[in-house]
């Protein structure tokens, strides 16, 4: 009965909705702000998302049909679609899990395969997933991703199979997977942090992604500590969950309409962890 | 003056019908059926060898024989509402009918209630066949793990899970409990394996008064806890997807719409399976066209609260102005949904107006296209709630449309195979018309037309006169 028991223990330690302040019990809460006026497209943090966290390549034939397996995708956007190439000029949009605080994905599954970690993070438990799909039906971003096949079989042929991760597994056929925010690495840097009794910096690690920007456009870093450059870049911006009195905020109600943060489909409540920063164009009217 | 008119009209049984014909008509159907009962037992066998392989395919390759990005629920949790839903009907009409006093259920509803178990355990295996892991599908049963790992009572899928064993395990106990006079009589009746089987099944049965008086009252119990029961379940399987935060999905009128949907959808499916009885075991006289009138009638009624239901939704999502879930009804109607949307309105709420013909009600070729056309358009609605929503949701850059491989398709016409092989077993073992209330039934009718008799001939009544009406019911 002692699982009964810690089920009734920990019932309310679960994910709370946003009007409830979020989890309660945050360690870290691990964030993002990207700048889309220093993205250029490239694809590089896409790129790296492959290599450190093992993803099959699935081929062009599978990618068609829907098989993709990319936790980071760079979507393109045509601004002015009256004009043509190339003054009509793309904007990016980096898009990747957006680690929720009040993530659709984690009531829904029937087997808490996916759950929230005292980190802030979305976790996604391999071993106990299903498969049954629904978190990424009621994922409105659309980045949990489905193995659909055994792709180890045909995605690493040799020697391709020694570039792998040691440090992360390889996900077979039948169950959900989606970015985690390099967990690995995070994980590295508060066991180091851990024995040598101190907090985590800031700076001292990122994700494979911030890592291989070009541009750094993209910012990670701990959400809670109010020295991290993230913290400062949301504030800056205005972008939070709370207002000044420590209320849920429902829009971003800014003071400064000229601030270009915002978070994606920040209506549905879902109070992502990845603050975006609009990119400003000068057009000829 | 109302016995008269009841006598006046046509009747849903002959009342002189003696009770060792009604034994013998019925217990026939366990040994020589028409030879079309064997073409269709041939023709469940091949759809359930097509269905099984292209399980084992999709088993050894995974699912992308049958899914891609976003559209990770499709054919098979269509197929899933849709069998969930005809299973309703059994119920409706056994329980609701049999609360009310309603004598014309008596014939049917044994047949309907079978139609019940089965289709529910042609249900139950779509949720597992659609699991990327289906070996590990009893995760989501709360049985007592060493390792503290529960399932999570926060989702809509497990709910799904009890309800549906719940409504499968009180369907199947209220199958059984409703049947064991008529085993008693099958018993008496047969010899071999089959008086083994019934003599087992049977429980001991030998009519006497206590036996009676606790099979009323338990058969009563059980037909008041279904009904709610029923309700529930569909209601659940519509959380699903009320519950998620879907545009299309996160409709409030869901539980409601998914009820009337699924009454709709088994009421023809009786139809259907009404006409194929009949013919198979020659039982013109029990399933009679007054009969087949008023469970038209019934759908007929059922249809239109299921339009009513249908433009409610449409309604509220066109003045709620909400801008994505305008968006996915915008593209059900005009996009590439748009044949299968206008297909599913037609057959569904056009097509049933054929049911307020009295000639085409009692004309038994027609009732059985349009019963089967009523059914295609409910797989239709189910179709259009899951698939539209999925390839239109929230974000633009994941919109797209998608057709089901043919290893979906193969699937779920095994499903076909595999609900009719066991209805077809059923009927072949099991007595699929309630004898003791088609006796039931003889008699009442006698009571009421002698009753009326006496009312305007002043003849004194012949049968029946000694006992009061209570002991008869």
């Amino acid at each position: 009965m002692s699982s009964l028991q810690n089920l009734i223990n920990n019932w309310s330690q679960y994910r709370k909705g946003i009007e409830e302040g979020g989890f309660h019990h945050y360690e870290h809460r691990w964030g993002m702000a990207i700048d889309l006026n220093a993205c250029i497209g490239c694809n590089a943090c896409s790129t790296a998302c492959y290599a450190e966290n093992n993803l099959a390549v699935v081929g062009p034939e599978r990618f068609a049909k829907g098989h993709f397996m990319h936790w980071m995708r760079v979507e393109r956007y045509w601004d002015q679609p009256e004009k043509e190439f190339p003054e009509q000029g793309a904007s990016f949009l980096p898009m990747m899990c957006q680690q929720c605080g009040a993530a659709p994905c984690e009531p829904v599954c029937p087997v808490v395969a996916t759950y929230h970690t005292p980190d802030g993070l979305n976790a996604q438990v391999y071993n106990r997933c299903i498969g049954s799909r629904y978190c990424n039906n009621n994922c409105p971003y659309r980045v949990r991703y489905f193995n659909f096949w055994s792709y180890y079989e045909s995605s690493w042929p040799e020697p391709l199979n020694m570039q792998l991760n040691p440090d992360l597994t390889v996900r077979d056929k039948g169950v959900m997977e989606k970015c985690t925010f390099c967990v690995q690495r995070i994980r590295t840097a508060k066991d180091k942090a851990k024995m040598e009794n101190r907090k985590v910096k800031d700076g001292e690690f990122t994700t494979a992604c911030a890592q291989a920007c070009p541009t750094n456009a993209i910012h990670f870093g701990d959400l809670m500590d109010p020295e991290s450059q993230v913290t400062k870049l949301w504030a800056t911006h205005q972008v939070s969950r709370v207002d000044e009195q420590g209320r849920p905020r429902h829009e971003q109600d800014k003071q400064n309409p000229e601030l270009r943060g915002y978070r994606v489909l920040e209506e549905l409540n879902t109070d992502p962890s990845v603050m975006y920063l609009e990119r400003v164009r000068e057009t000829l009217a | 003056m109302k016995d008269i008119a009841i006598h006046s009209q046509e009747k849903d049984i002959r009342e002189d019908l003696p009770w060792k014909q009604i034994n013998t008509d019925i217990l026939r159907s366990l040994d020589n059926p028409r030879r079309g009962y064997w073409y269709s037992i041939i023709v469940c066998l091949v759809l359930l060898a097509i269905g099984f392989t292209a399980e084992v395919i999709q088993y050894q390759h995974g699912m992308g024989m049958s899914k891609n990005h976003p559209h990770m629920w499709n054919l098979y949790i269509a197929t899933f509402i849709f069998w969930i839903g005809m299973s309703h009907s059994g119920t409706l009409l056994s329980a609701i009918l049999h609360i009310v006093h309603a004598d014309w259920r008596k014939p049917i509803y044994r047949f309907a209630e079978a139609m019940t178990t089965f289709s529910l355990m042609t249900a139950l295996l779509f949720p597992v066949i659609h699991l990327g892991r289906l070996w590990n599908f009893y995760w989501v049963v709360p049985y007592i793990p060493s390792r503290g790992t529960w399932p999570n009572f926060r989702s809509p899928l497990s709910w799904d899970g009890f309800a549906i064993m719940t409504y499968l395990t009180s369907s199947a106990l209220f199958l059984y409990i409703g049947m064991l006079p008529d085993l008693a009589i099958a018993r008496d009746n047969t010899t071999g394996w089959r008086k083994r089987l019934y003599s087992t099944l049977s429980l001991g049965w030998c009519g006497n008064d206590r036996q009676w008086r606790v099979f009323r009252k338990a058969y009563m119990l059980m037909a008041i806890f279904l009904i709610p029961l029923a309700v529930s379940v569909h209601s659940i399987v519509s959380s699903d997807f009320a519950m998620s935060i879907n545009p299309g999905w996160h409709v409030t009128t869901f539980p409601p719409y998914f009820v009337a949907g699924a009454l709709y959808s088994g009421c023809a499916a009786i139809i259907t399976l009404f006409i194929l009885l009949r013919y198979y075991f020659r039982w013109e006289e029990y399933m009679t066209l007054p009969i087949l009138e008023k469970i038209c009638k019934l759908t007929f009624a059922i249809a239109m609260m299921w339009t009513y239901l249908n433009l409610v939704e449409f309604a509220s999502v066109w003045y709620g102005h909400d801008v994505y879930g305008k968006e996915v009804l915008w593209g059900k109607m005009t996009g590439a949904y748009a044949p299968a949307f206008w297909s599913m309105m037609f057959f569904g709420s056009v097509l049933p107006f054929t049911l307020a013909f009295r000639s085409l009600r009692r004309h038994i070729p027609t009732m059985m296209a349009v019963s089967i056309l009523l059914n295609v358009g409910m797989w239709l609605e189910r179709w259009m709630i899951v698939s539209p929503t999925l390839s239109q949701s929230f974000y633009p850059w994941s919109w797209d449309v998608m057709w089901p491989t043919l290893t979906s398709w193969a699937i779920v016409l095994g499903s076909f195979g595999w609900f009719g092989l066991l209805f077809l077993v059923f009927v072949k073992i099991f007595p699929s018309v309630s004898m003791y209330e088609v006796k039931e039934m003889v008699y009442h009718r006698k009571l009421a037309t002698e009753k009326a008799a006496a009312r305007v001939g002043g003849a004194a009544p012949a049968y029946g006169a000694h006992m009061k009406k209570e002991d008869a019911v």
